[in-house]
């Protein structure tokens, strides 16, 4: 992507995160382009899921801005704010769905909220959905209880997408998945994003999620993001966290497939 | 985008020759699903040659295109042949995406009439009480077994929280029981003499308290409330230990949930809820007799004396015995739902629920069970 042709759907400026004492991000800055995959890695603690909560609303963060879609979602009003998260969509890392509803009454509260279909128009886009993520037909009638982790987690990522949303957020989507249903996943958000022009903030370890996927990477250490950029731009990088990150035997495999 | 709603029409159909032609125009997006939905369906199935021009969408959404590929299919159910021209790659790509057998987006009927629901829910849920009656009689068993081996072994007991237990379910729950207790006393003396000062025998209202609150009402109470306050704190305690694997970390390192968990829960609740029963006790005393000697003048000396000849010290222990086998029942019944829950956050409510009840239940059925004896025995 050229980078004048760029739009940033979501702009962080100057932000500060703060539990008790200890400082988890200070004059963190972060862009994300309209149509990107856009990795977000980082060792333990370094608040990469902070990160993410804090865009959604979920923390409120001691200083700075969050712009997502034109919108700063930290001083707007409550309908505003409402607008904005119909054109989102958040997968949590285990699903997060509503335990007693099935998968496909999972997926349409957000539709029942914000939208006003008829019943059977909306149970066939559930339906829909649950083929889109790759669950087999009978899935859509369970309970999240009688679903496999790597199924809660299609499950979750249809809920996500149930309003067709601009953004997604995915928190480690493919950690606790078998490297053949987590390259599985990879190819559908892959899929999903080309094809619905989606953009993606991902928060994951998952080198081969990284390499395959993601058109840019962010490298939250020393409580900001010290490098973004592509894949390419990560092996060049001197920081020892970042070299032993992308040089080690994991990546060196990851790269080599 | 809200402004092209009811604005656009989504969907447009002209007669042609050997055929129909059809023209999807606007946004083609999950908030204007419901119009374009409507607008689709009054379409006819024609025969011949459809053609389906794409070139007027200026969004495309998977609900959308979902609509597209619905119409198209109302198309071909006439036997048309249905052509798509001037889509663009990336809506050709989405379409793709969401096209799969129609078969699969309906809803799997309701089944069978309520009444047949009805009568199989009631003949499963008879089934499971039997085998909850089972299971449960099982529990009870593993239970005294770990007691057994406790009594053979007596330094594995986990001293410390059977400790700390004792204060939870006996010592945290004085003020409660003690309040409620005192209360019924004043309750029961009030009622009790309106209707004995009709045959001008209030005095006798020491021996309808002495007997009633000794005999049944202290340990039934008190019973009650630390079912409803105890024993659902322990299913809630063991089940959420389920729930996140805790129970089977457990028994991965060697330890046995039985005797970690449940061993002190149940010797703790057989200590209190007897030491409770005897403060309930004395509280409803104490109530009945004030009540009685603000409103019907009786004396506390005089009420004592009264109490001493109307209450033998069997009419306290036919009371107390009960404490422990009611406490065992409620502590047995409260660990048995907590090991019981599976699966989500919703059991954990719901064997809560089912916990308190039952253990409340079988308490007042047991107590029925002493009635009956102990009137056999001549007490």
């Amino acid at each position: 992507m050229r980078p004048e042709a760029r739009e940033a759907v979501i702009t962080v400026r100057g932000l500060r995160n703060q539990f008790g004492a200890q400082v988890i991000h200070d004059h963190l800055d972060l862009d994300v382009w309209r149509g990107e995959v856009l990795g977000i890695v980082g060792g333990s603690g370094t608040g990469k899921s902070v990160l993410m909560r804090t865009i959604v609303g979920l923390n409120r963060p001691r200083a700075g801005s969050i712009n997502v879609l034109g919108v700063d979602v930290l001083g707007a009003d409550e309908d505003v704010r409402h607008a904005v998260e119909r054109r989102w969509g958040v997968l949590f890392q285990d699903g997060a769905l509503f335990s007693s509803l099935t998968v496909a009454q999972n997926i349409e509260v957000p539709m029942k909220e914000h939208l006003d279909l008829p019943d059977k128009l909306r149970a066939e886009i559930a339906r829909l959905k649950v083929k889109l993520v790759g669950l087999p037909p009978e899935a859509a009638d369970k309970f999240p209880s009688e679903l496999s982790g790597g199924m809660r987690k299609r499950a979750g990522l249809a809920r996500a997408l149930a309003l067709d949303p601009e953004i997604v957020f995915l928190d480690e989507p493919t950690a606790g998945l078998d490297p053949v249903g987590a390259t599985a996943f990879d190819n559908l958000i892959k899929d999903l994003q080309q094809a619905l022009g989606l953009t993606v903030f991902m928060v994951t370890h998952d080198l081969d999620s990284l390499y395959a996927i993601c058109d840019r990477i962010a490298v939250l250490a020393e409580k900001r993001v010290l490098v973004e950029g592509p894949i390419e731009v990560m092996l060049e990088q001197t920081h020892p966290w970042i070299r032993e990150y992308f040089h080690g035997p994991r990546a060196r495999a990851a790269l080599g497939a | 985008m809200n402004a092209e709603i009811g604005k656009t029409t989504f969907w447009q159909t002209a007669r042609r020759e050997g055929g129909l032609g059809c023209a999807c125009t606007g946004a083609w997006i999950i908030a204007n699903a419901a119009a374009i939905d409507a607008a689709i369906a009054g379409t006819e199935s024609v025969s011949g040659h459809a053609i389906l021009d794409l070139g007027g969408l200026s969004r495309l959404d998977t609900a959308g295109a979902h609509l597209i590929v619905k119409a198209e299919r109302r198309l071909a159910a006439g036997g048309a042949t249905v052509e798509r021209i001037g889509a663009r790659p990336e809506y050709e790509t989405l379409l793709e995406l969401v096209t799969c057998d129609a078969a699969r987006l309906v809803p799997p009927p309701p089944g069978p009439p309520w009444i047949i629901r009805f009568l199989g829910g009631i003949g499963q849920s008879t089934v499971n009480a039997g085998h909850e009656a089972r299971d449960l009689i099982g529990f009870i068993g593993l239970v005294i077994v770990t007691l057994a081996r406790l009594i053979v072994k007596p330094w594995r007991l986990r001293l410390t929280s059977l400790v700390f237990n004792i204060e939870q379910v006996g010592f945290n729950a004085m003020p409660i029981i003690g309040l409620l207790s005192f209360l019924i006393g004043v309750v029961m003396a009030y009622q009790g003499a309106d209707q004995l000062a009709r045959f001008g025998a209030q005095i006798y209202v020491v021996n309808l308290l002495g007997i009633s609150v000794l005999r049944e009402l202290g340990v039934l109470m008190t019973s009650i409330i630390v079912a409803g306050r105890s024993g659902s704190a322990f299913t809630a305690q063991i089940g959420s230990m389920k729930l996140r694997e805790e129970i089977d970390a457990m028994r991965t390192i060697g330890l046995d949930p039985v005797e970690v968990l449940v061993l002190p829960r149940v010797l703790a609740l057989i200590v209190a809820l007897p030491l409770l029963t005897f403060f309930a006790d004395i509280m409803g005393l104490l109530g009945g007799a004030l009540m009685a000697w603000s409103s019907l003048d009786l004396p506390p000396r005089l009420f004592l004396t009264q109490l001493q000849q109307a209450v033998e010290l069997h009419t306290f222990f036919v009371g107390l015995i009960k404490a422990p086998v009611f406490a065992m029942t409620i502590a047995i019944v409260g660990c048995y739902m907590g090991m019981k829950v599976s699966g989500s956050a919703e059991s954990v409510g719901k064997m809560t629920t089912a916990s308190v009840v039952l253990s409340i239940f079988l308490v007042i059925v047991i107590d029925a069970f002493f009635s009956v004896f102990f009137s056999m025995v001549g007490l």
